[in-house]
């Protein structure tokens, strides 16, 4: 099983490289990667590097381009694509038909990815990309249980990577347009979800509000870690209470399945996180590498080491995890 | 322009339901386009109870379509769209790239609902070639975005018609969890289909009594209801072939003959209340929420 690691700037990428990466994805700093924020991303020099690193040590650099193209700025969609073809990306992570059918009509040798950006959670869907585009390898949003992601493994017409770690998406990444109701920019039409630029933190002596484009999305105690506002993460109020209306800060963490997901025949496992630092992205690889190498070896005994579980909720949002959508009981 | 009544996006009981269609008989609607959208668990209405109203408004004269799903996770909802792609009375809306597949390997025309991700000519070509006829813009583009992709269509000379919602929750989100079940402290798998109790959805408010959203099962919609009436007579100059007016609450009849009034000419006129207030944002290429 391939561990494809997440890059939001070099010393990410390194961290990533050194620690057991086989596969490093990345974006360019613009709105064609469904993680444009500021001081995040890889310009052309920065991406050279990148790339002699990723050769160095054997490697693959896979470059996103997931979101979509809008008709006025076209032609940064298709440069973005032709320059990570020209670089010689491992593979293109793209959502947009546009940018698909662009790599698949003008550099058919170039090996695609469907981004979970696409949002294909069945076989029909990914057929059509199939069909299309010729696409390798699709990575599944996270709202599939364990069992439709075995099903579906073997219904599918191409490869299936999951995501393994990191940030928990509760919404069917692609359709999902809370952030632009309240701020005007969403993932897909910008590449961002719940954009920095509309935050702000008001301390009022005892408590923390937090805001998005001026509604409130959570108020903290002195007690409380304060999370970024990202909008689904809230607590609201409905039917009387106040809660995590739609989902609590948690991370996604799937290290005990990781057997299942191997014998359904999922080819690669996704750590979530181009946002994060290169300490979180060094912590985060090395353990799932420990872990997917012990797996290896010792198929019929895999347990999760205490120790793995320690240092991956040292990291995580909320000091929580969840297996997510994979298990039913959280649905 | 044409005026489309969209599915319901709540869960009615089925009485609700053929009484509302029965009612839509005569309303001055040229399109109607029905159908579970939302939950494969809501049963009230089989495939089969769908596809008899789908009849027997097309008998009364309306252009008809059944609307599939558009979160497709299970073999056996993926099994319902594939036969539901190979009838050919009733014409489909595909809501999944799943079902624009099967209607494309079965050689058959389609329609699109706002559910698939269209955010250029490309994209519209592509479909077009697969069977596409019609398609819906998605509902967090707006003016500036529509009348780009209406420019790209006619250059590229693709014979597509434009749809536009004007009326209805927003559709922001889909999710494998059910709000509606967290809600009232219910596991999805026991969820007793409890959304049959919220004919509306449930309203999310800010700790500041802001509303948010609203709650529809595994849906989440925006807290306020898009209201585009004043717009209609730029979306018509700009070349829309129908507007949608999406379901709000089970009466609808005052707020779709206002519409109808509106596209027939007359001026000055403002919508009805629903159960809801109104929102226009996205349309000045603002937040949603906004009401400008």
């Amino acid at each position: 099983m391939e561990l494809v690691c997440p890059a939001g700037s070099l010393n990410a990428f390194k961290a990533a490289v050194e620690n057991g990466a086989d596969a490093v994805y990345m974006g360019f700093k613009d709105e064609t990667n469904a993680r444009h924020f500021a001081g995040l991303n890889f310009n052309d020099k920065a991406a050279q590097k990148a790339l002699t690193l990723a050769r160095e040590k054997g490697v693959k650099l896979f470059i996103a381009i997931n979101t979509f193209a809008n008709s006025e700025n076209w032609s940064k969609w298709q440069q973005a694509a032709d320059y990570a073809v020209e670089l010689g990306a491992d593979a293109i992570i793209a959502a947009d038909n546009a940018v698909l059918e662009h790599v698949a009509k003008n550099h058919p040798q170039q090996n695609l990815h469907l981004s979970v950006q696409a949002s294909a959670t069945n076989a029909g869907a990914l057929s059509f990309y199939k069909r299309h585009f010729n696409i390798k390898r699709a990575v599944l949003p996270r709202v599939l249980s364990l069992p439709q992601v075995e099903a579906l493994a073997d219904s599918s017409p191409v490869e299936l990577e999951v995501f393994a770690f990191g940030s928990l998406c509760v919404m069917a990444e692609g359709r999902c347009y809370l952030s632009s109701y309240l701020t005007g920019e969403s993932p897909n039409t910008v590449g961002a979800c719940s954009p920095a630029k509309y935050v702000s933190w008001e301390n009022k002596g005892d408590e923390l509000n937090a805001r998005l484009n001026g509604a409130l999305i959570d108020c903290y105690s002195k007690e409380e870690n304060a999370a970024y506002p990202t909008l689904c993460k809230g607590r609201f109020k409905a039917l009387g209470k106040q809660f995590n209306v739609l989902e609590e800060p948690t991370s996604l963490n799937t290290m005990d399945i990781l057997p299942r997901l191997h014998s359904a025949g999922v080819k690669a496992l996704k750590i979530e996180g181009r946002q994060r630092s290169p300490a979180y992205v060094g912590q985060v690889v090395k353990v799932w590498r420990q872990a997917i190498d012990h797996y290896m070896a010792n198929q019929d005994a895999f347990t999760v080491d205490e120790k793995w579980r320690s240092q991956l909720l040292e990291v995580s949002e909320g000091s929580q995890t969840t297996i997510g959508a994979y298990e039913r009981d959280w649905q | 322009m044409k005026l489309t009544l969209a599915p319901i996006p709540f869960y009615w009981p089925k009485q609700t339901v053929l009484d509302f269609y029965q009612q839509a008989q005569s309303w001055p609607v040229d399109r109607i386009c029905l159908g579970e959208t939302v939950c494969s668990k809501r049963r009230e209405m089989r495939t089969e109870d769908w596809l008899d109203i789908a009849r027997q408004l097309q008998a009364a004269g309306k252009e008809v379509a059944i609307s599939t799903l558009a979160l497709v996770e299970a073999e056996s909802e993926l099994k319902a769209i594939r036969s539901l792609c190979e009838q050919s009375d009733i014409t489909v809306e595909a809501n999944d790239l799943s079902a624009a597949e099967y209607l494309y390997q079965n050689g058959k025309a389609f329609t699109g609902g706002p559910f698939l991700n269209i955010y250029n000519v490309e994209t519209l070509k592509l479909l077009a070639q697969d069977g596409l006829s019609r398609w819906t813009l998605p509902v967090e583009l707006g003016q500036k975005e529509l009348s780009d992709l209406l420019a790209d269509i006619k250059r590229e000379q693709l014979n597509i018609k434009t749809e536009v919602m004007v009326h209805g929750y927003l559709p922001l989100a889909l999710s494998a969890r059910c709000f509606t079940a967290r809600a009232v402290d219910r596991p999805k798998d026991a969820c007793k289909k409890v959304c049959i109790e919220y004919p509306t959805g449930i309203p999310v408010d800010s700790r500041e009594d802001q509303r948010l959203f609203n709650l529809n099962g595994i849906q989440t919609q925006s807290g306020l209801i898009l209201d585009l009436l004043a717009e209609l007579p730029t979306l018509a100059d700009m070349g829309v072939d129908a507007v949608r007016v999406v379901p709000s609450q089970p009466d609808m009849s005052e707020i779709i003959h206002t519409y109808a009034r509106a596209l027939s000419g007359e001026t000055g006129l403002a919508s009805p209340a629903s159960s809801a207030s109104y929102c226009n944002g996205y349309w000045y290429g603002k937040e949603g929420m906004a009401s400008l």
